[in-house]
């Protein structure tokens, strides 16, 4: 309640699902509260091989192996700088082979903000920038632009099965 | 208060699959003629609770099956029906039955009503034949009246009783009661003074209908009643069997393709639940308590430490870490269960093909209280019964051939699994023909897997029956023609980290031994520094690791590298390239170390850094939350809490082969 107050008295809207805000760079993100497992500090990954750069590794999250995205590298923004106050968000996703659980690198996560429904606008076309797929919507807070993030397609990795056409090759040969 | 009977659904389809497969090994360890009244007996309470507990928690149809099965086990139990091959295979016909029937409930698809009206049929005639061969009474099975005796609720409430009813019935001829138990409301709707049952009967021998009218006359008006001449039912449970199966179906229902056979039957449905020896689950919770009074024991070190009691922490810490050992091993040990889950569905396999095939054979099974990690269990099943399907096919012949070869008419399959260091090998062994080595050499060259002129050695020969598509078999047969070569179930032999060997001596019979690891969810790891990281590679693969000399190395067409190890060109992998490390690591081969390596039956070299310790590893999965990666089976958690990733060795081997010639052509 108190904090509904407070959100009211300085004139934000109120009511409407929750979300965190975190900052990139300049820009201002948001992500529904409800996929936001916990927000840890930086700590040192496991490289994976030859995944993209912006796919920092795997870390050890209480026995479960979770790969880290960097967001920063991922739209290009903000600077990738690794010290003991990054902040990692761990996130939950819907995927189509069930749910998972990875982790992006942020410069700072900022809030916790109610976004009613009719204060979120269609994002505006921003000409196939990179992320712009992800953004399912921007809100107005305080004046500022905050994009809200479609965290299940943010974190939708592709397969990338290359050993099976090393394997397809392989017996491709055997037959001939 | 409404019980819900869905809770014990579960364990009533796990026992029930426990029943069928007692009845299924009682029937087949049954010898024509006199049997051991013994395994009658174990097999007849295996149908009778199956039927009970069927009948209880709603499931009639399998009731009603089991019911038939159940009359028939009780006429040879009681010595009125001769145990006879013909009686043997419907009753087998019968548990495969159930166990569809079971499978279908479980999973909730649909039953095939035509395969149960068949092999329901066919119990029906053994039964209606027994009862003129047997020594019982001859009564026309057909000479009665079938009662469908449908009280009205209000039954009670007029005085009646139907137990009178039917002890006057019981007068007139030999009477069978079945109670219909559907309409039974849950325990606090139930009103005790009214009536929700409904009876079948089934009254045997020459009774006059008027005879049955005047025992029901009391409660005409209080029940709906349907009076039909058996021989008129008898007709009608003739007409649903299709005609081509009509013959057959008096003894025979392996005519009707087997709903679901051991194979597919008793895959776990449910797949989540395990039944555990209580023996281990009370050595946990003592393990458990001790961990508590280790701990305590550390606590309250902990609160008044001082240096001069570094000792006794360190003692304790030893303690904390004996038992932790010991815990994780009790935990594991839950997931073991004995190698019979598995063996257990070979003498039926056995049994139906060698019939099939027109061959004798004896299956020895051994070592079948070995244990094995439950999921190891579930996924050597098939590639086992491929083997032993396999070893029927090819490797057994026929009881003329095995005379005429100076061999004994009945083949040996032998099936052996045992401990060996920190593996189980399962052996599949036969002593049938072996393998013909000039006809796999023909095929071979045929395929253009081997030059007409080449002198492979044996063992690589051989190794050929593995490849894909590769057939020997002169004409695709029922039994083996099903799609899945031997290069299937050496790939699910090794996806368990597995592999398989092969012995075989022409004449003599061939060897199959399967090496698998005791349990997926630790293995035996090597970890290996390639730059400033860290990885695992699972010690079964490793041969050796050497370091190089100048001398043994030679290049490829420019770039690929390849080394010589006591005779052999062997293919090497630098992992910091595969994997793209970056800085420190060793560039000159000759600076790091090569451990060379096996997969898939195929050797190479893997360039790393350097060589660190040996541990165990608990392997997590990757592709929970990431994704599957090129050249990783999984990830582990080091001591340090970090994670290191575990190297897939048969799919690098398949990288580095990848660009070199198939090396069976060299």
């Amino acid at each position: 309640m108190d904090e509904q107050a407070h959100a009211q008295a300085q004139g934000r809207p109120v009511g409407g699902p929750q979300h965190l805000t975190f900052v990139l760079g300049a820009e201002e993100y948001a992500v529904d509260i409800l996929r936001v497992r916990e927000i840890r500090g930086w700590e040192p990954v496991s490289r994976i091989p030859n995944a993209p750069g912006y796919e920092k590794g795997v870390i050890n999250l209480r026995g479960a192996i979770v790969p880290i995205l960097d967001l920063r590298q991922r739209f290009e923004v903000g600077q990738p700088v690794y010290t003991p106050t990054t902040v990692v968000v761990i996130l939950q996703t819907q995927q189509e082979r069930g749910d998972k659980i990875m982790g992006v690198v942020v410069d700072a996560v900022a809030d916790v903000v109610d976004l009613p429904r009719d204060a979120v606008q269609p994002a505006p076309d921003f000409g196939g920038g990179v992320g712009a797929e992800f953004v399912k919507g921007i809100a107005s807070l305080d004046g500022r632009m905050v994009a809200l993030l479609d965290v299940d397609k943010l974190l939708r990795l592709e397969e990338r099965p290359v050993l099976t056409q090393a394997q397809a090759q392989a017996e491709l040969s055997a037959h001939h | 208060m409404a019980i819900d009977l869905a809770q014990f659904h579960q364990v009533f389809f796990e026992e029930s699959l426990e029943g069928l497969a007692i009845m299924e090994s009682g029937l087949l360890g049954l010898g024509t003629g006199g049997a051991d009244p013994e395994a009658i007996n174990a097999i007849f309470r295996a149908a009778h609770s199956m039927k009970g507990g069927s009948a209880t928690f709603g499931f009639t149809a399998v009731a009603d099956f089991a019911h038939h099965l159940e009359t028939l086990l009780d006429e040879m139990r009681e010595g009125r029906r001769p145990v006879t091959a013909q009686a043997v295979e419907a009753l087998l016909g019968a548990v495969d039955c159930l166990r569809d029937m079971l499978g279908a409930s479980q999973s909730g698809r649909p039953v095939d009503r035509a395969a149960v009206a068949i092999h329901q049929a066919a119990l029906e005639r053994l039964l209606a034949d027994g009862a003129v061969g047997a020594t019982a009474p001859a009564i026309d099975r057909d000479e009665g009246w079938q009662i469908v005796f449908s009280p009205h609720r209000d039954l009670f409430r007029s005085g009646n009783d139907p137990v009178r009813i039917f002890r006057e019935l019981a007068g007139l001829g030999r009477l069978e009661v079945d109670a219909e138990l559907g309409f039974l409301p849950s325990a606090d709707e139930l009103d005790i003074e009214d009536c929700y049952l409904a009876w079948e009967l089934k009254l045997y021998g020459k009774v006059a209908r008027a005879d049955i009218d005047e025992a029901f006359a009391w409660v005409e008006d209080h029940c709906d009643l349907a009076v039909r001449p058996l021989a008129e039912l008898a007709a009608l449970a003739a007409v649903p069997v299709p005609p081509e199966a009509a013959p057959a179906a008096a003894v025979q229902p392996a005519s009707v393709p087997p709903p679901a056979t051991a194979e597919t039957g008793t895959k776990n449905v449910g797949g989540g639940s395990i039944r555990v020896d209580t023996a281990k689950i009370d050595q946990l919770i003592n393990l458990c308590g001790e961990l508590v009074i280790t701990q305590s024991m550390l606590g309250l070190l902990g609160e008044t430490f001082t240096m001069d009691r570094l000792e006794q922490l360190q003692s304790g810490l030893a303690q904390l870490e004996r038992h932790t050992r010991a815990l994780q091993e009790s935990v594991m040990n839950i997931r073991m269960l004995p190698i019979s889950f598995v063996f257990s569905r070979m003498p039926r396999l056995v049994h139906d093909i060698s019939g099939k095939l027109g061959k004798r054979v004896e299956l020895r099974l051994m070592g079948e209280q070995t244990e094995l990690d439950k999921t190891v269990i579930e996924q050597i099943a098939d590639p086992l019964m491929h083997l032993v399907r396999n070893c029927l096919d090819h490797g057994i012949e026929s009881p003329h051939e095995r005379v005429v070869a100076g061999k004994s008419d009945t083949g040996l399959i032998l099936l052996n699994a045992y401990h060996r260091g920190g593996n189980i090998v399962i052996e599949v062994s036969d002593d049938g023909r072996g393998l013909d080595a000039p006809r796999i050499f023909a095929k071979a060259v045929e395929r253009g897997l081997l030059e007409p002129h080449a002198h492979p050695p044996p063992a690589q020969l051989y190794d050929l029956i593995f490849h894909p598509g590769f057939s020997t078999a002169e004409q695709v047969t029922e039994v083996s023609g099903r799609g899945v070569g031997m290069d299937v179930v050496r790939r699910n032999i090794e996806a368990l980290g597995g592999r398989i060997e092969l012995k075989t001596q022409p004449g003599r019979g061939s060897t199959f031994s399967i090496h698998l690891p005791l349990t997926l969810a630790i293995l035996d790891g090597q970890t290996v520094a390639v730059g400033k990281e860290i990885y695992i590679a699972p010690l079964v693969s490793i041969i050796e690791s050497i370091s190089l000399t100048e001398d043994k190395l030679n290049t490829f067409t420019g770039k690929g590298e390849t080394f010589r190890l006591r005779g052999e060109y062997l293919p090497i992998i630098r992992l910091h390239e595969v994997f793209g490390v970056e800085g420190g690591h060793a560039v000159k081969l000759t600076d790091g170390l090569l451990m060379v390596v096996e997969g898939q039956g195929l050797k190479c070299g893997l360039f790393v850094d350097n060589v660190l310790s040996q541990q165990q590893v608990v392997i997590k999965s990757l592709e929970e939350n990431y994704r599957r990666v090129e050249g990783i089976s999984g990830a582990t958690i080091l001591g340090d809490g970090s994670v290191a990733l575990i190297l897939d060795i048969p799919g690098l081997v398949r990288l580095a082969r990848q660009e070199r010639p198939v090396q069976t052509r060299h």
